[in-house]
């Protein structure tokens, strides 16, 4: 066995150096092929002393990575953030199904990790649900959630704790019980804008599954990746976070009052066709493109990327893309969708390095998104956005805000921007509407 | 057996290391290092290769983080062919 450390010692180098290439999408690609490598290394070092039932787990690895291929390449590039939940919950129950087969000694680390592998698997597939569309927002609360949080704590740790002191296997699958509700009940509430946050973290809990299989089992490899992407999804949730001003207790507990936000539908939105829009579009030197949800969901990025590359190339304007962290449902979508549509990464630019920009902006043309560029975030202390970084689009000289109708966003919050002077509102669906402004622009 | 003090260092030191690199990962690939992460997390696949646990559970457990790997992977390679695509055009 002792061999097998420095084996693991190579993987973990290897992961971490593949993390650290994930920095430039020059070396992305590279270190993908790195990780594929460590792991690919990793589960064929533990067939060296070749175990008894060697044909049975082969034939379960056959089987996982057949289907897990297949869903992988077969999904549609709309459906990502949905594949990216469905796979974490399947890790998730993969944890679960260790500790079930591991239960016949108590272990504390095996019940922690049976207790947050089955919240990550039912949150996971709650998440999954919800981006699918299986279900509506979320309009039922029968228990405040914090209420509810705290009970489910209670209930887990009582049966933890009944496990630990009687050893009954009947206590261990009502802890898997209590914990499977409590992931359906935890993610249930959280909003379609807050995915890509709780994406992250059931990421990171699948981090910490496998630091809890790793001190059960006194695994060096499963405690160290596993706490380094434990930490990863931290982060990741922790930048959005910021971005949004909302905090962990919010996310998971917040009553969004949105009575308190100031409807005033009497003012009146100016609206115009494309033919105008082109037009204005035309004559700008400086342009801003600011995708959201409405752009992924309408698949619209080609027709972007084309309007982008006639703008540019005809009439030589000068056009960038401006993301925000939580524009989308998973972290970074917005990018994944323009590469997709062949965008220059050079031009895509993140909120922090382009809000500058907006005051000398000639256009900004707003695609499918809203509670990102609504001005009340830091203006009015009164709305349940205040504090949010937005992106300060009503800075630019005429903004073009794409959208299906004058509702509001997924916060349910008015945007005063639709009302401002200078605002163009264009109706419609996201591609529609870009691609008629292509074929003017072609004209 | 190792001690599980030693362990515990280990734990709380690639805490670190995960932080300061992720922190490095540039936030235009934030969903393709989601996924690749996610395939990684696939990795307790060796808790239950080692694990001489009741069979079933065994098999299913395999199973599982098999599907999370390589579906991992094949969605992550699949996004980053994409940011990869047009560098030939500039």
């Amino acid at each position: 066995m002792n061999h097998l450390i420095y084996i693991y010692l190579l993987c973990i180098c290897a992961i971490i150096i593949a993390i650290r290439f994930m920095a430039s999408p020059q070396t992305a690609a590279l270190g993908a092929k790195i990780s594929i490598f460590a792991m690919l290394l990793a589960i064929a070092s533990d067939f060296v002393p070749v175990p008894q039932n060697v044909i049975y787990l082969a034939s379960a690895i056959f089987f996982g990575a057949a289907v897990g291929i297949l869903l992988g390449l077969k999904i549609k590039i709309t459906s990502l953030p949905q594949m990216v939940a469905l796979l974490n919950g399947l890790g998730g129950a993969a944890v679960v199904c260790i500790a079930i087969g591991d239960a016949h000694i108590f272990s504390s680390a095996l019940v922690l990790g049976s207790v947050v592998g089955t919240v990550t698997f039912s949150g996971s597939v709650v998440a999954f649900c919800k981006l699918q569309g299986f279900l509506s927002k979320p309009d039922f609360r029968f228990l405040n959630p914090i209420i509810l949080n705290v009970l489910f704590l209670c209930l887990t740790a009582y049966f933890a704790f009944m496990f630990y002191r009687h050893f009954d296997i009947v206590y261990f699958w009502a802890l898997i019980f209590s914990s499977l509700l409590w992931g359906i009940f935890l993610v249930f509430p959280v909003g379609g804008a807050d995915m890509p946050i709780i994406i992250s973290i059931l990421n990171a809990f699948s981090g910490w599954n496998s630091v809890a299989i790793g001190f059960a089992q006194q695994n060096i490899l499963l405690i160290t990746v596993g706490s380094i992407i434990g930490l990863g999804g931290i982060i990741l949730a922790q930048i959005m976070i910021r971005a949004t001003n909302s905090s962990l207790l919010k996310l998971f507990t917040s009553h969004k009052d949105l009575s308190s936000s100031s409807a005033n539908h009497l003012q009146t939105a100016k609206s115009i066709n494309t033919r105008d829009a082109a037009f204005i579009l035309k004559n700008a030197d400086k342009i801003i493109i600011v995708p959201g949800f409405g752009m992924a969901a309408a698949s619209a990025q080609h027709a972007l990327k084309n309007m982008s590359d006639l703008l540019r190339n005809k009439f030589s304007a000068d056009v960038k893309y401006a993301i925000h962290p939580v524009a989308g449902r998973m972290p970074g979508h917005m990018n994944v969708l323009l590469a997709e549509a062949n965008v220059d990464y050079d031009q895509v630019f993140e909120l922090e390095d382009i809000n500058r920009e907006f005051s000398e902006t000639d256009v900004a043309y707003v695609i499918g998104a809203n509670d990102i560029t609504n001005p009340e975030a830091l203006s009015n202390p009164a709305s349940p956005l205040y504090g949010m970084s937005i992106l300060d689009v009503s800075k630019a000289k005429t903004v073009i805000f794409i959208k299906r109708s004058l509702g509001s966003g997924y916060s349910g919050v008015d945007n005063p921007l639709f009302f401002a002077p200078n605002t163009f509102m264009l109706y419609g669906d996201a591609k529609k509407v870009t691609e008629e402004i292509d074929k003017f622009l072609e004209q | 057996m190792i001690n599980f003090n030693i362990l515990l260092i280990i734990f709380v030191l690639s805490c670190f290391i995960g932080y300061f690199v992720v922190l490095g990962v540039t936030p235009a690939l934030y969903s393709p290092f989601m996924s690749i992460s996610n395939a990684i997390s696939g990795i307790v696949i060796i808790g239950a290769i080692t694990q001489h646990g009741s069979d079933f559970w065994n098999f299913l457990a395999v199973f599982l983080a098999s599907v999370n790997i390589f579906g991992g992977f094949a969605v992550s390679s699949r996004m980053l062919v994409m940011f990869k695509k047009k560098e030939p055009k500039n």
